[in-house]
């Protein structure tokens, strides 16, 4: 049988505020063990939530650039459950009215534009950190942090909307690329600020009635979160076509063995026990409120794209990779502002300026070319000061140094040559030195006008205009 | 008179004489506490050495000829649920047998900051889960007025060191009446003030929405004092209330001419005992005589209030009590794994009240059970808030018995939750409402002290201060040291 | 409603309780009889009436996105049954 996959994720994305969520602690990752801690967010006796104003302003934003309802009346919930990394035993989350709801998201999959709804938005704290003796399975003690505790976590939880791990995939990169551009998240998979959870089942090819699902946690990059659910679809297929039914169950994804793991409960039903949370109050946000915070979003990724496409005649791809992320995008504005084309900044920051960010591992914000010495490397392309090739040279001595490329240019001697005189006497020397290719050009072999064009190039260490020289080539043969 | 049997405004006045010095009054409180202590056993802990450097402080700054507060120098006792940075905190349960906040309650640094003395921390039932006392890990509290009867609950370490001169004044916590009834049983003046009035930053939290830290004092006088100092917002409790904490001093002698006072009803039920009815009647009679109106008033979803609250306290609880499983602090049961470690800990450090408490409120919230149980219960706590709303369009204060009963014998409810629980009948639904409250003496009965209630309107602490000081300046009963066991 | 054995086992799991065989029975009898007790509730129509979780007319009490300084860790941790190089320990932790 065919089977049709169903997938819903929930996504949870730490905010980049000063301090948690209920208590003044920094959230400062990578701080050492137990420093970040206070008795609100240790959970000792007595102590008393207060709401950061930012987190719920950064929930809105979310909201907002999710194309949700903002609930004019949210509040907050506890979730009961035992587990030591979270230190009262409850969650302070939100469960039957969340901040945000009814919003969606488009992504490209194959050149079409696919649209995923976004269930809801809901801010929550984060729990602490477990490090084991070994693996959990096997570790008789276990030791905890509770820096982590509280920093504050918008879960956003999407429909099951999504039919397949590519697109699971590209709903997470362009979920990340959106929560980047409104400025809430660090969105760094790899210190867990972006986390995800996918629920996921299948169902007969045709069929509207939802199958039995399973909920994949550990997904912590985009590589696991595609192969976890590629893995997932196989195990479920096979599952099915043996005849088998799927166990509704928590999985864990094991990224060094490539499976799914069952993880079996030893306390049978979760039962979180949801109440309203008594030490905080009511969350109520009015029109003006929301259209505030509205008209401060930036140009989100979409928008930025069409006009990219309208505006300066860029590709659909070129246009998508430069707004895929909200730096790259602003260095291209700041550049073709200062007046460079368009086209060729696009070529170069998907080119030379991704190669070297990629080698250096280095964000667009800490690479050493700015936007500045971006455009005066391509206003001396443009007026013919350099060439194209000679162009990658001075970017990467640009980079090395620092420098811009005017000045590079200057103190190396760099300066095309276009005088025609000049050129000429490399010319005749290169004919006279070369008899054989000069013959075979003369014969028809057209190849050999460009050995003869390279050897002009050679003798003046790149700076002909390479143009002049082909012309000039070609009359003096 | 010995100091310890002064009020808070008599040894102020001493202290800005120089009759006295702080420190006097404080050996006069340890002594006392020598003497008694052994049979009440009001008190976890006695902080006598740090007391006493607090007193020699006061002495000091008035040696300097500095101004001192109402409270300089005065010597109280804090409830063991009530968060002292350094001092255990034990909350009268084995699983905090030997925690040592890292932390003040925001109580205590007002307190501080008005140069109170803290002369140590009181027994209570554990988790502030009962009405007598008697549910504490480390032994019962006596009545100073008959040692074979209860001071009440859950503050009855605190209502006990005050009736009995262990202490000048006190600080107790209020959920369903834990303050009010154990002053209504040793004597004393209680008031649970309006939800939010005071910080719960530190007090540890069995109910959230229902808890109140408050004042018991031997007089209403002090009672505004104490109100005085501990009252006011606190930008680290959400559910503080942003309004100016007045002077509760400045109305007490006002009186109550005119003053409408309501009767309802539904709270003069069969169940009230004779002596708590005629002690009812007998202040009716004295507030009339002082030209206040009685007006009678229904509140007809009073008999709902009691279930409600248990409901509503008890599933608050189960989620607040979690936390206490052997992790970051407390008991730690011995277990080989987290789930074993946990069940261990948390059955052997909570006494039987407290675990058949977190049974009810899990139950109560439990899927499939949380809409018959803890809705409906939040709804019923709606309709018991509107029926003070009602009556408060009427009158200006509402004058009820404390408790249904006087003091009750040790041991005589400890095997029956339920007649337990009903102590509470007649001021749970002051919790409920989050409205304020104060218990006053009305005379003793039997050898044994009665109180009445006097209920007020959101933040209307004045107006209930001004009644019950009305009411005790008609009386006899105004500052009484109980035996204590002195025969 | 009747509370069963078998609820207040379930309910102790979820509490995180040990519960004997004459405990399981004693609690069942006693919340049996406080559940009978609050019964009572069921005579109260509450009919399109709003449940009350705060008494206080609040909202949006927040404070502003500012650190304020941690415990010493030695402060956080001086209470904690176990500790090693500066965690909490905790026996092992079984999945669930």
């Amino acid at each position: 049988m065919k089977y049709e996959t169903v997938i819903g994720l929930e996504v949870h994305t730490e905010l980049k505020t000063e301090s948690k969520i209920f208590c003044g602690c920094s959230t400062r990752f990578g701080a050492e063990q137990n420093t970040n801690v206070c008795p609100v967010c240790l959970g000792l006796p007595g102590v008393l939530p207060v709401l950061n104003e930012k987190v719920v302003e950064f929930a809105i934003r979310t909201g907002l650039a999710l194309n949700c309802t903002i609930a004019p009346f949210s509040k907050f919930d506890r979730k009961n459950y035992y587990y030591p990394d979270l230190p009262k035993n409850f969650q302070t989350s939100q469960y039957d009215l969340p901040i945000a709801i009814n919003g969606y998201l488009d992504i490209a999959v194959n050149g079409e534009t696919k649209r995923i709804g976004i269930t809801r938005v809901h801010m929550e704290e984060d729990a602490g950190k477990l490090v084991h003796a070994g693996t959990i399975a096997k570790s008789d003690y276990a030791l905890v942090d509770y820096n982590r505790t509280g920093v504050p976590l918008l879960e956003i939880v999407s429909e099951p909307d999504i039919r397949s791990p590519e697109e699971a995939k590209a709903y997470l990169e362009k979920l990340k690329t959106i929560l980047q551009y409104i400025d809430v998240s660090d969105c760094k998979m790899e210190e867990g600020s972006l986390r995800c959870d996918a629920n996921i089942s299948l169902r007969p090819a045709g069929s509207t009635k939802l199958g039995t699902k399973t909920e994949i946690k550990n997904l912590n990059s985009f590589r696991s979160v595609q192969r976890g659910l590629e893995y997932e679809v196989l195990r479920q297929t096979e599952v099915l076509e043996e005849g088998g039914r799927i166990i509704q169950e928590t999985r864990s994804w094991d990224e060094n063995r490539g499976i799914t793991v069952s993880l079996r409960s030893k306390e049978h039903a979760h039962d979180y026990r949801y109440f309203p949370e008594p030490d905080l109050i009511p969350i109520v946000t009015d029109e003006k409120r929301i259209q505030a915070i509205r008209e401060s979003l930036p140009e989100l990724p979409d928008a930025r794209k069409a006009r990219l496409m309208r505006d300066y005649g860029l590709s659909g791809y070129d246009a998508e990779v430069i707004t895929a992320s909200r730096a790259m995008a602003d260095f291209f504005d700041a550049a073709v502002s200062l007046g460079s084309d368009p086209k060729a900044t696009a070529n170069w920051l998907m080119g030379d300026m991704s190669r070297m960010l990629n080698a250096a591992g280095l964000s667009v914000e800490e690479a050493p070319v700015t936007p500045a010495k971006l455009a005066g490397l391509l206003a001396l392309i443009s007026k013919g000061t350099i060439s194209g090739k000679i162009a990658k040279t001075v970017f990467e001595q640009m980079w090395e140094t620092g420098k811009d490329a005017e000045t590079i240019v200057t103190e190396q001697g760099m300066v095309q040559i276009s005088d025609e005189g000049a050129i000429i006497a490399v010319i005749d020397a290169v004919i006279a030195a070369n008899p054989q290719s000069v013959a075979d050009y003369r014969a028809g072999k057209e190849q050999a006008l460009g050995f003869l064009v390279g050897q002009v190039m050679k003798q003046t260490k790149g700076r002909a205009n390479p143009q002049l020289a082909n012309k000039l080539l070609k009359e003096r043969i | 008179m010995s100091l310890y049997a002064k009020t808070i405004r008599e040894l102020n006045d001493k202290l800005k004489q120089k009759e006295i010095s702080a420190v006097e009054i404080v050996e006069a409180a340890l002594r006392r506490i020598d003497a008694v202590e052994t049979r009440i056993g009001a008190f976890r802990t006695v902080t006598s050495d740090s007391a006493l450097a607090q007193a020699k402080a006061v002495d000091a700054k008035i040696g300097r000829g500095e101004p001192i507060s109402p409270l300089a120098g005065i010597p109280g006792a804090i409830k063991d649920n009530i968060c002292t940075f350094g001092v255990p905190t034990t909350c009268g349960s084995k699983i905090l047998a030997q925690f040592v906040p890292p932390y003040n309650a925001t109580v205590m640094d007002r307190l501080a900051a008005k140069d109170a003395v803290i002369i140590g921390k009181t027994n209570m039932d554990e988790f502030a889960m009962g009405s007598s006392t008697e549910n504490s890990a480390f032994g019962t509290t006596r009545n100073p007025w008959h040692t074979a009867y209860v001071p009440g609950g859950s503050s009855g370490g605190s209502a006990a060191a005050v009736a009995a001169g262990e202490a000048i004044w006190a600080l107790g916590s209020d959920t369903g009446g834990s303050i009010r009834q154990p002053a209504a049983y040793c004597g004393v003046v209680g008031l649970k003030p309006t939800y939010g009035r005071v910080s719960r930053y530190g007090l540890v939290a069995y109910a959230s929405s229902l808890d109140q830290i408050g004042p018991i004092t031997r007089d209403v006088t002090d009672c505004a004092l104490v109100l005085n100092a501990i009252a006011g917002y606190d930008p680290q409790d959400s559910t503080s209330v942003k309004a100016d904490a007045p002077d509760f001093t400045a109305a007490l002698a006002a009186g109550v001419k005119g003053l409408k006072v309501g009767i309802p009803r539904e709270y003069f039920s069969p169940g009230l005992s004779d002596n708590v009815r005629a002690a009812a009647q007998d202040a009716i009679k004295r507030l009339t005589a002082q030209g206040a109106e009685i007006i009678e008033v229904s509140m007809p979803h009073t008999e709902y209030a009691l279930s409600a609250y248990y409901l509503i306290a008890t599933a608050e609880a189960s989620s607040n009590l979690a936390r206490y499983d052997g992790v970051g602090y407390g008991h730690r049961g011995s277990g080989n794994d987290i789930i074993a470690m946990y069940k261990k800990t948390r059955t052997e450090g909570f006494g039987e009240e407290v675990r058949r408490r977190i049974m009810l409120g899990t139950y109560a919230l439990s899927s499939g059970y949380y809409d018959a149980y803890y809705l409906k219960a939040l709804k019923v706590r709606t309709l018991v808030k509107r029926d003070f709303d009602r009556a408060f369009e009427q009158v200006d204060v509402l004058l009820t018995p404390t408790t249904p009963t006087q003091a009750f014998r040790v041991g005589e409810k400890v095997n029956d939750p339920l007649a337990m629980y009903l102590e509470d009948v007649l001021t749970v639904p002051i919790n409920l409402a989050g409205i304020p409250a104060i218990s006053v003496p009305c005379g003793l009965a039997d050898g044994m002290p009665v109180g009445v209630q006097f209920i007020g309107k959101p933040l209307d602490e004045a107006t209930i201060l001004r009644a019950a000081y009305a009411l005790e300046q008609s009386g006899e009963w105004q500052n009484r040291i109980a035996p204590a066991g002195e025969v | 409603m009747k509370i069963t054995r078998k609820d207040v086992e379930h309910v102790a799991l979820l509490s995180r309780l040990e519960m004997g065989e004459a405990e399981s029975e004693k609690f069942t009898g006693q919340l049996n009889a406080i559940l009978d007790y609050v019964e009572v509730l069921n005579k109260v129509d509450t009919t399109g009436i709003e449940p009350t979780a705060h008494v206080l007319p609040l909202k949006n009490i927040m404070r502003p996105d500012e650190t304020r300084p941690s415990l010493p860790r030695d402060l956080a941790l001086a209470n904690a049954p176990e500790q090693e190089d500066g965690y909490f320990k905790v026996p092992k932790i079984m999945e669930g």
